[in-house]
């Protein structure tokens, strides 16, 4: 949403009421003046550009580069060893990459879904006229103020296996401790927790602001036509707010397919940037990380980090196009 | 356009005296959702002001115990976070003022000035929002480490950061609506420059949205945890790497582990506990714009 609506509308919009640009300051128009006044724009947005240009634009296509080569930290010359299309050979029959998407997509769904249906919940509630309303909304945007590596930390101990709180509750309802981080699904579940609490509260305060702007005479009408909460809240709220969704769900499938801390910390072991003892929580940034930072494989690590983009391109187009299809049902 | 009123933006009724009024099971339920959003903060005051042997017993510790100072003093010796923190300080510091600074430039040229190209420019500039950082930061690295020799510098972590498209796109998008154009062309008539343009009407009327976008950027670096943990080492880390080398111990410290976690969050909690409401709305017009 931030994306879709940014260009075209308000450059268009801002053009309108302007008077007749040249000539409109007769008065001091010497030739200084309508130099400054034809080049500062650019001055103005130069500082950005270099800044991204040369440490986000370069690196960006530098890193295809790398990604074609045998480049070694640990080897002298290797950087021009080209190879070709050789890395991405190697890493179709790569079974730890495969570990690793298959470890992303699980975690991502696991802490996605969840977390957007839970704010969307939490926004309806917040919608609600309240008492405090200012105190209870910084409350639930609190955890998304504290960072990564403080959150994993916490969490690591809050799921301790002997001693953790979270294993101490679920006992009090007669389940037996569980080492979290030891299993698939449970390190999956544990991971997928920190990043849902952390999210949540945020995600549902962009669902309230697009809550807001709907019209209250909607509800009414729907009221008074003997629409149930529910069925205005399916009706009404979730049309109204389907462009939010959409940008939400992008934008936290954007994240999850890029985990880094949350995994490295959860292991809480000598050897992190394995994902846990079977690599059962080795997201494809820690692969990446391991690579090319544990093992110093430049080209092989920026061929990592090519496949995860292109993988996030296919997954946001998917997004996109089940959102069109969506609505297109809904047209019919 | 009237005289004065273009450092208030127009505010959206929100029809608050219309919503729906709360009953005692919504109030039920927020409060249970934000006693889990406290909770785990809650428990890690809790285990940072006692010793190990109380945090291991059943039923576990619920209350803080008297053991803060010698935690803290424990963690400020035994991992470098005095360094940690002013290295911390200094970074987001830094990188908020750039960030302001930039954003606020070139917000203000996309918003409300006129030039060939600022279509795609500005185009290119919510493009850059979607491209995953990870992406480039082997290339960065090698600049770092072999090109420049930052590695392991603090300008490292500030000069990548000191521009970004997030900060540009919001900037502009709050300065479209808070300058009427009317008074740009007035001040035009009476012979101001562009410089002056800025410096005396678009700098005043974006000091809300600078100060939103200079508490989101501070929390942002201050919470960054990838790039310093690829650039940097233990002997000049950050608050987010000293609390995860205190993580990494063979021997696990829960109260030591914890206090850490403690002190680097405090800084940004207070932060937030003082300037909250202006980042909800930060956030909550954020999400509106766009």
């Amino acid at each position: 949403m931030a994306v879709s609506t940014g260009t075209p509308p308000a450059a268009s919009r801002s053009n309108v009421p302007r008077g007749p640009e040249p000539g409109a300051a007769p008065v001091r128009g010497n030739r200084w003046h309508r130099a400054e006044r034809r080049l500062s724009p650019y001055a103005y947005i130069s500082p950005f550009f270099i800044v991204f240009g040369v440490f986000g634009l370069f690196p960006l296509l530098y890193t295809a580069y790398v990604s074609l080569t045998a480049w070694r930290a640990d080897t002298d010359g290797s950087q021009h060893d080209f190879v070709g299309l050789d890395n991405y050979r190697t890493l179709l029959h790569d079974q730890f990459f495969w570990n690793a998407l298959r470890n992303t997509l699980g975690i991502g769904l696991l802490s996605t879904v969840p977390q957007l249906l839970l704010a969307l919940g939490l926004a309806h509630l917040l919608n609600y006229r309240l008492r405090g309303r200012t105190f209870i909304r910084m409350g639930v945007l609190l955890p998304n103020v504290t960072s990564v590596a403080a959150v994993t930390i916490i969490f690591v101990q809050l799921f301790g296996r002997d001693f953790g709180l979270i294993n101490w509750f679920l006992g009090l309802f007669g389940v037996p401790h569980t080492d979290w981080q030891a299993g698939t699904w449970s390190s999956w579940i544990g991971i997928s927790t920190i990043v849902t609490w952390r999210w949540t509260g945020y995600n549902a305060l962009i669902y309230l602001a697009a809550m807001q702007a709907v019209p209250f005479e909607l509800y009414e009408a729907a009221a008074i036509d003997g629409a149930s909460r529910w069925r205005q809240f399916r009706s009404i709220t979730i049309p109204v707010l389907r462009p939010t969704i959409l940008f939400t769900v992008i934008t936290s499938t954007i994240g999850a397919l890029q985990m880094f801390g949350e995994p490295l910390l959860f292991s809480a072991s000598q050897t992190p940037m394995a994902g846990g003892s079977q690599h059962q929580f080795q997201t494809m940034a820690l692969y990446s990380y391991d690579q090319f930072w544990g093992k110093f494989k430049y080209g092989y690590g920026a061929a990592i980090s090519w496949a995860m983009f292109l993988v996030i391109v296919v997954i946001v187009a998917v997004n996109f196009l089940l959102a069109r299809r969506m609505k297109g049902v809904e047209a019919a | 356009m009237t005289t004065l009123p273009l450092v208030k933006r127009p505010r959206r009724r929100s029809g608050r005296d219309r919503q729906l009024s709360a009953g005692k099971g919504v109030y039920v339920a927020l409060a249970v959702v934000v006693a889990l959003s406290v909770f785990p903060l809650y428990w890690t005051l809790v285990a940072a002001s006692r010793d190990n042997a109380s945090l291991s017993q059943v039923p576990p510790a619920l209350l803080p115990g008297s053991h803060l100072f010698t935690n803290l003093r424990r963690a400020f010796d035994q991992a470098d976070m005095q360094l940690a923190l002013v290295n911390s300080l200094i970074v987001a510091g830094t990188v908020t003022v750039c960030v302001v600074l930039t954003s606020t430039l070139a917000g203000f040229a996309f918003a409300k000035l006129r030039f060939p190209g600022r279509g795609p420019l500005l185009g290119s500039v919510v493009a850059t929002m979607m491209v995953p950082t990870q992406l480039g930061i082997i290339p960065l690295y090698i600049m770092m480490a072999n090109w420049l020799h930052w590695a392991n510098h603090l300008q490292a972590l500030i000069v990548p950061a000191a521009a970004n498209a997030f900060g540009v796109f919001f900037m502009r998008q709050y300065l479209v609506t808070a300058i009427p154009d009317e008074l740009l062309d007035a001040g035009r008539m009476d012979g101001c420059t562009t410089r002056g343009l800025y410096w005396h009407i678009a700098l005043p009327a974006a000091r809300p949205a600078m100060a939103v976008l200079g508490m989101l950027t501070f929390m942002a670096s201050w919470n960054d945890f990838y790039w310093p943990k690829v650039v940097m080492t233990q002997q000049n880390p950050t608050v987010q790497l000293s609390l995860s080398e205190l993580a990494s111990g063979y021997i696990q410290d829960y109260s030591l582990v914890l206090t850490g976690a403690l002190v680097s969050s405090l800084p940004i909690i207070a932060v937030f506990l003082l300037m909250g409401r202006h980042i909800l709305d930060g956030i909550m017009q954020g999400a509106m714009k766009g």
